[in-house]
């Protein structure tokens, strides 16, 4: 070892016992394990790249499976409202209770909430359409499958419905003549701004922005749509606080909208979860078929440990040793690698990064420790029965 | 010679053959099943998707306005154009037929709830649709109706289920008659939640509408505007609007392909080429264009909310598979390759003593890639049918239908075994050929 003379040179007692106050106190163990990876470079290096490997795609997966719901559940609200309340019995909603809406999802980001405003109004021609007041900018976020020419900017100008625009006038087009609407003996001129194609219900619509809407009908908002994030619990959750704030209103899950997400959830979440666990697999298949490998080509310091004396326990210590620094040297590496990678497929999948989850740090760190030391324990048992003397012929 | 060698060192080594074999077979199977998982995944989340609804609606061609707030409608229902529900099978007849999964006619009436002619009596709309409705088109049977284009509606029935089971949403077969679903040659009808609440009206009792004695079969509860009205089949909301035959519109669901640069152009703008090239594609735009075709005076439509988002969630949900994928293929073809490093590394002595005896680098690097391909074409064929189950199983437990195997799966799938054991076994031959003989014999090293 580093401290031994070679033969040859000989040394008085006192410079042995110099060199050796000098050397740096490391006990035996801890030397033969450094050597030991020092030594067969190759090897360790193939065995530990298995375990980042492995540690690393374990890793990836399982922030993979944990964040992936989240965003999928974003993409899930494109389909715009879960939740509508809707004032009881053809009255308004008080006025405050979008703000009270507000105060209560608020806490979380990327909830929104929109007032509508229903009244019918005839035309000039005296045709009946449905007039809607609504808040442009929050609509716009909400329902993003609306097709819209050109969003109204100005309080005069409205956004009218495919349908509404072919039939009412078909004047309304291109060159965007201002048109008349009564309602309740009162008239009102508004330009409009763009077209509104959705194929349902909105194509007979013409839209108005609230505060205009109000001031000509006198009809406040009797209908708030709310797209409330996050799990279905946490939906239902919501709907309970709105039901106590506002009990004026009927507060409705919309079940198409909240059935199709669950169901379009689960069985991705059941896909990504037999996924992983397969390639977690084939990655400790990996890890097994390396380090199996590895501990049997060692044989020979296995037998001349064993010749030199060694206990089994020592032995068994050693290599459990040696598999679990190789475990945990992987697991840090390959956690921080497998971070990356889910970061990477976060973007380039979902154009926004998966946020590292540390929590699942001790997971992969005891997982890659049990499969190195199951990887090293189950060869030594193999070689136990073995004389050292036969391993050391070579046989 | 050669092959004697090779067959001894299978019969001899069976062991470690063994273990090198289940690491290629495992290893392919995962591969295999995530293949055939992956190209499977874009068509069986499409028929999840269509959980949310129709995507399309055809309405006709002449239409007035809706004047509808809050699912009531505020205009006599009896003007307007309608559609011939006569016209409806046609629907089967369009190029996509196998795409389009089910539709569904409304005809919404306004009608008078309450007893005799008394003031209680009130304005509620009663739409008249197929719930299941067994149709024929050609020589093609087929059933339609809201049972599966609106999954989300749940009846409340007199009595539970005949044998008990819950009937899986938008799953057809599973939907047993007696769940309190009317019969769409019936004169039974489903009152909304809502609407039951206010009338207080349970399953088995009798409703008087427009002087007509109708079965309350169930209770619907759907969230959306239906939870006010009444729903009866087609047939009996033509007679109370004396229009035999008359659709309001046409709910139609499809599988769709997500739309790119090619689906939004105007097809009169098109090639004829171009034009062949949209067509035969399931946008959701060119089925909309087939369905005006076969139903006459009509005009079809995309509806947006559902036809719009489904192709970004789709497509997320692919690539995000395809990467999963990707992991997997790079997962296994690691674990093959080290477990053939390993059963290579061992046999240094072995490759010492044919060198010893004259063997060349080129015949011993032959033996050992002879070896590699026997392994990889055994595990290779096991590893592909054990792939296939894997892929089946998971088919059947998630999505309750079959993932199937397309063969031309297999030549791929072997390719890649063979090559992937090819290249595992590469460096670690390349290196017990370098090898000096005698200090592999001395077993040093």
């Amino acid at each position: 070892m580093t401290t031994s003379n070679t033969p040859g040179t000989l040394l008085t007692p006192q410079q042995v016992a110099d060199r050796r106050a000098h050397a740096p106190h490391t006990s035996m163990f801890t030397r033969m394990l450094l050597r030991a990876a020092v030594l067969r470079r190759r090897r360790a290096a193939s065995a530990l790249l298995a375990m980042i490997v492995a540690a690393a795609v374990a890793t990836a997966m399982m922030n993979l499976y944990v964040d992936v719901q989240a965003k999928l559940r974003t993409e899930f609200r494109n389909y715009g409202a879960n939740v509508v309340i809707v004032a009881k019995d053809g009255q308004s909603l008080p006025a405050d209770a979008l703000a009270k809406v507000e105060s209560v999802l608020g806490a979380k980001t990327k909830t929104l909430a929109v007032p509508f405003a229903y009244a019918v109004a005839r035309t000039h021609d005296g045709q009946s359409v449905v007039v809607v007041g609504t808040d442009f900018a929050r609509a716009r976020q909400l329902n993003h499958w609306w097709k819209v020419s050109h969003w109204p900017g100005a309080p005069n100008e409205a956004l009218v419905g495919m349908r509404a625009a072919a039939v009412l006038s078909p004047k309304i087009g291109p060159n965007r003549q201002p048109f008349e609407l009564t309602f309740q003996g009162k008239a009102i001129q508004l330009a409009p701004a763009g077209m509104l194609q959705t194929g349902a219900g909105e194509d007979s619509r013409i839209y108005l922005d609230q505060s205009q809407f109000q001031r000509w009908t006198g009809v406040a908002p009797s209908t708030i749509e709310v797209a409330a994030s996050g799990t279905a619990a946490e939906v239902e959750a919501s709907i309970r606080q709105l039901a106590q704030l506002l009990p004026t209103a009927d507060i409705r899950p919309v079940r198409q909208i909240m059935e199709g997400e669950a169901n379009v959830l689960n069985k991705t979440r059941a896909t990504l979860y037999a996924s992983a666990t397969l390639v977690v697999l084939t990655s400790a298949l990996c890890v097994l078929a390396t380090l199996i490998g590895w501990v049997f080509d060692r044989r020979r310091d296995f037998a001349i440990m064993k010749a030199l004396g060694a206990s089994e326990r020592l032995i068994n210590g050693f290599f459990a040793a040696e598999a679990a620094a190789l475990g945990v040297v992987g697991a840090i590496l390959g956690f921080f690698i497998g971070i990356g990678v889910a970061a990477w497929i976060g973007r380039v999948n979902f154009h926004a990064p998966v946020v590292p989850r540390f929590s699942v740090f001790p997971y992969i760190l005891a997982g890659s420790v049990a499969v190195a030391l199951i990887s090293a324990i189950l060869p030594i048992e193999l070689l136990r029965r073995v004389q050292p003397a036969i391993i050391l012929r070579g046989e | 010679m050669f092959p004697r060698i090779v067959y001894e060192s299978f019969r001899r080594q069976a062991r470690r053959k063994l273990l090198a074999g289940i690491a290629i077979t495992l290893g392919v199977a995962v591969a295999t099943a995530m293949i055939a998982v992956a190209t499977d995944i874009g068509d069986k989340i499409n028929r999840e998707l269509r959980s949310y609804g129709a995507n399309l609606v055809v309405t006709p061609q002449e239409d007035t306005l809706d004047v509808e707030v809050g699912g009531v409608n505020l205009k006599p229902p009896s003007d307007g154009a309608f559609l011939n529900e006569a016209d409806l099978p046609k629907i089967r007849g369009t190029f996509w037929h196998h795409n389009i999964v089910g539709f569904s006619p409304m005809l919404p009436v306004t009608v008078k709830v309450g007893e005799g002619n008394n003031k209680d009596a009130k304005d509620v709309t009663l739409v008249g649709t197929y719930f299941n409705k067994a149709l024929r088109f050609g020589k093609d049977d087929f059933t339609t109706g809201v049972k599966i284009t609106n999954p989300w509606w749940k009846v409340e029935g007199e009595s539970k289920c005949g044998d008990g089971r819950l009937a899986r949403p938008g799953r057809v077969e599973d939907s047993p008659a007696a769940c309190g679903w009317p019969d769409d040659n019936s004169e039974n009808i489903l009152v909304g939640e809502r609407l039951a609440a206010k009338l207080a009206k349970k399953p088995g009792d009798t409703l008087e509408v427009d002087a007509r004695q109708l079965t309350i079969s169930g209770i619907l509860s759907t969230g959306g505007a239906e939870d006010d009205q009444i729903v009866a089949p087609l047939a009996l909301a033509q007679q109370i609007l004396g229009k035999p035959g008359a659709v309001r519109r046409v709910y139609v669901s499809a599988l769709t392909k997500p739309p790119d640069a090619l689906s939004v152009r105007d097809p009169k703008t098109m090639t004829p080429e171009v034009y062949d090239r949209w067509y035969c594609s399931p946008y959701v735009e060119s089925i909309a264009y087939q369905l005006q075709e076969v139903i006459p005076h009509s005009h079809a439509e995309q509806i947006r909310q559902v036809a719009q988002n489904e192709g970004t969630v789709l497509s997320r949900i692919k690539g995000l598979m395809l990467l999963i994928t990707l992991a997997a293929l790079f997962a296994s073809a690691l674990a093959v390759s080290a477990a053939m490093a390993t059963a290579i590394y061992e046999r240094r002595v072995e490759v010492g003593l044919m060198k010893a005896l004259g063997a060349g680098n080129l015949a011993v690097s032959a033996i050992f890639f002879a070896e590699a391909l026997l392994l990889a074409i055994v595990g290779g064929i096991a590893g592909f049918s054990a792939g296939a189950l894997l892929a089946r199983q998971i088919g059947r437990s998630i999505f309750n239908s079959q993932i199937s195997i397309e063969p031309v799966l297999f030549p791929i799938i072997m390719t890649i075994a063979v090559f992937v054991t090819f290249a595992g076994s590469a460096a670690a031959i390349r290196r017990a050929v370098k090898f000096d003989p005698v200090f592999a014999l001395r077993g040093e090293g």
